[in-house]
């Protein structure tokens, strides 16, 4: 096929919640490398696109490809994770009751089956990738901290660290920055450009003044389909969006 | 490898705990057979049948907190495990009375010559052999736990509802067993025990070597548990109770390891009440009853839930309560106990082992959930 390039490759994807169409002919086309933030209003299906991408829900209509073969729609959350996709929650998700260490050990690549895992020893290498992760995500000297302790910023942060730890190809990341203070919001941009320079990322985001700060391709989501695609100048000057989302 | 295996979860709490139960399996015995009955130290027998109770209790406990406290699923149903090992290991007492029951006959027991029937069904063979029963209480809770979960976990059914599906299988079983038509004894269920591969169970040693054996398969119990816990497994089941979503996402196939758990514990459970069986004398349908599923649970939330070590209290203190005020005053026992649990929810959230804990590596959002939300 043509778009064998993409990353990912959604076409006329159709969900629909007892009559109400979540997404109605969505088309999205994400190339490697690529960082794309993703805006809409409540209710445009930014979320459920998500779902769909990672298994979490079943697209009654339309195509989901991964790398141009692997078809998104046959394959559980699970097996979508071990493809390569890793996902962050609106709500930071993270094991409130382990570690930093531990919860970055249980999301770095390797064996996810019972039995590999029960005997599964701690390599060195895995000790040293954490630590690296560690720096990366500003958590640096908190290996021992329970996750449920850190602030609400350090959990995002921690969890967009599992997601490295998971090495994805692809990281889809929603709303990242809500409940944030500025300087953390500003950090967060800056983490996710250091991301985005190995691995594709899907930004989900309400905050206008952080999707210009990413400074990236931009979609705006509407009704369950794309409504307008470009630079954010670009997209704020369509009349349509203005209407359906800005100038509200 | 195995070594290394069983040490991973080893901590100084069930280090203890190990100590104190053989401890417990040796030295009741001993001061029950060595010393005279005058003895201030001597341990009479009943108190020798009471402890090894108690200890199949423990394992019982020490199996629902490995589901309930690690992996977030409360079985309100773990009774009937419990009570199917027992029917294992009763079957094969059955079988050992041979020609000496009531009626004499070399092979049928006494019920199935009552009710007229003819020969042995199908699945009273091999029971005979002693191997054989005890693979059997080790399978069969494990297979109803395998297939119950399979679908269960499958059709990802948690929380309260998974808590109900279990309630009703052990509900289901004992309205199924008290059927004479099932061929398990029917009400009466299985008694009039003789003894246990070749010795005799009214005799003083059998009863303390049956607490010995309580003792061993308590400790045994233990150590598993706290390897599974302290494994990279151990790890991955306590993520998905706090937050199953992520756990899925980062790629766990969390139905797998939700079944591998249930089913180790069920086969758990199983053991206790092979252990239980021979020392009560009798198994029949009330051991299925649903009280006795929560009360289990109970002794778990009393001791600690999370803490193996903590179950271990639980069901001591409690059935030690239980002997005591149904004896003293029968009519308060369920007001006790109900006032027990109460007081655990409202004042001890983390149990008795709590009131000790220490360990500041716990969240001070210290979230006790006992029927964790699905994550989103």
């Amino acid at each position: 096929m043509s778009l064998t390039g993409a990353l990912l490759y959604l076409n006329d994807v159709t969900v629909t919640f007892d009559g109400f169409r979540a997404l109605n002919g969505l088309s999205l086309v994400i190339e490697p490398g690529e960082m794309r933030a993703i805006i809409g209003p409540n209710g445009a299906g930014k979320t459920t696109m998500m779902d769909v991408i990672t298994g979490k829900t079943r697209a009654d209509r339309g195509e989901v490809l991964f790398e141009g073969a692997r078809d998104l729609t046959r394959l559980d959350e699970a097996e979508i994770a071990e493809l390569g996709i890793g996902r962050k929650f609106q709500r930071p998700t993270v094991f409130d009751h382990h570690s930093v260490f531990d919860n970055l050990l249980l999301a770095l690549k390797g064996p996810r089956s019972v039995w590999p895992t029960l005997l599964a020893p701690l390599r060195g290498a895995e000790r040293q990738r954490i630590r690296e992760i560690m720096e990366i995500v500003r958590l640096r000297g908190l290996a021992a901290e329970i996750a449920g302790n850190l602030s609400h910023g350090q959990k995002q942060w921690l969890e967009i660290g599992m997601l490295l730890a998971q090495d994805p190809k692809l990281m889809l990341v929603d709303e990242p920055v809500a409940g944030m203070t500025d300087a953390e919001t500003a950090a967060t941009a800056e983490l996710l450009r250091e991301i985005n320079r190995t691995r594709s990322v899907i930004v989900v985001e309400h905050d206008m003044a952080f999707v210009r700060e990413l400074d990236v391709k931009v979609s705006v989501l509407h009704e369950g389909s794309v409504l307008a695609e470009g630079s954010l100048e670009h997209v704020s000057a369509d009349p349509r969006v203005i209407e359906v989302y800005l100038g509200r | 490898m195995i070594a290394r295996f069983f040490l991973a979860g080893f901590d100084r709490r069930v280090a203890l705990a190990l100590i104190a139960v053989l401890a417990i399996g040796t030295v009741v015995p001993l001061l029950n057979l060595m010393l005279p009955a005058s003895h201030v130290l001597h341990v009479p027998d009943y108190m020798v049948a009471l402890i090894g109770k108690y200890l199949t209790f423990a394992l019982l406990a020490l199996s629902v907190d490995l589901v309930w406290g690690y992996c977030g699923i409360l079985s309100l149903g773990h009774g009937a495990f419990f009570a199917l090992g027992g029917y294992a290991m009763g079957m094969h007492l059955m079988r050992e009375i041979g020609p000496r029951g009531v009626y004499g006959h070399p092979v049928l027991p006494d019920f199935m010559v009552f009710l007229n029937w003819k020969e042995l069904p199908w699945y009273w063979h091999g029971f005979d052999q002693f191997w054989f029963a005890a693979l059997m209480v080790v399978l069969a809770p494990g297979l109803l736990a395998f297939a119950l979960g399979w679908f269960a976990f499958r059709s990802r059914v948690t929380g309260v509802y998974l808590s109900i599906i279990t309630q009703a299988m052990t509900f289901a079983l004992m309205l199924a067993f008290f059927r004479n038509d099932m061929g398990f004894g029917g009400n009466n269920g299985l008694t009039d025990f003789k003894d246990l591969l070749g010795f005799n169970l009214q005799a003083a040693t059998t009863r303390a070597g049956l607490l010995a054996a309580s003792s061993l398969a308590l400790a045994l119990g233990l150590l598993l548990a706290s390897a599974i816990v302290g494994s990279r497994l151990g790890k991955v089941l306590v993520a998905l109770r706090d937050a199953e979503g992520r756990a899925r996402f980062l790629g766990y196939p969390v139905e797998r390891y939700k079944l591998f758990v249930f089913t180790i514990s069920a086969a758990m459970a199983g053991v206790a009440g092979a252990l239980y069986v021979p020392q009560v004398g009798i198994i029949n349908p009330g051991e299925f009853s649903p009280a006795n599923s929560i009360e289990a649970v109970i002794w778990v939330a009393l001791g600690g839930r999370g803490t193996l070590v903590g179950p271990l209290i639980g069901a001591g203190l409690v059935n030690y309560l239980k002997t005591y005020l149904t004896a003293a005053m029968p009519d308060a026992w369920l007001f006790a106990l109900g006032g027990l649990f109460i007081l655990v929810t409202l004042a001890l959230p983390r149990g008795v082992l709590g009131l000790f804990d220490r360990d500041a590596r716990r969240p001070r959002t210290a979230a006790v959930d006992p029927i964790p939300k699905a994550a989103e």
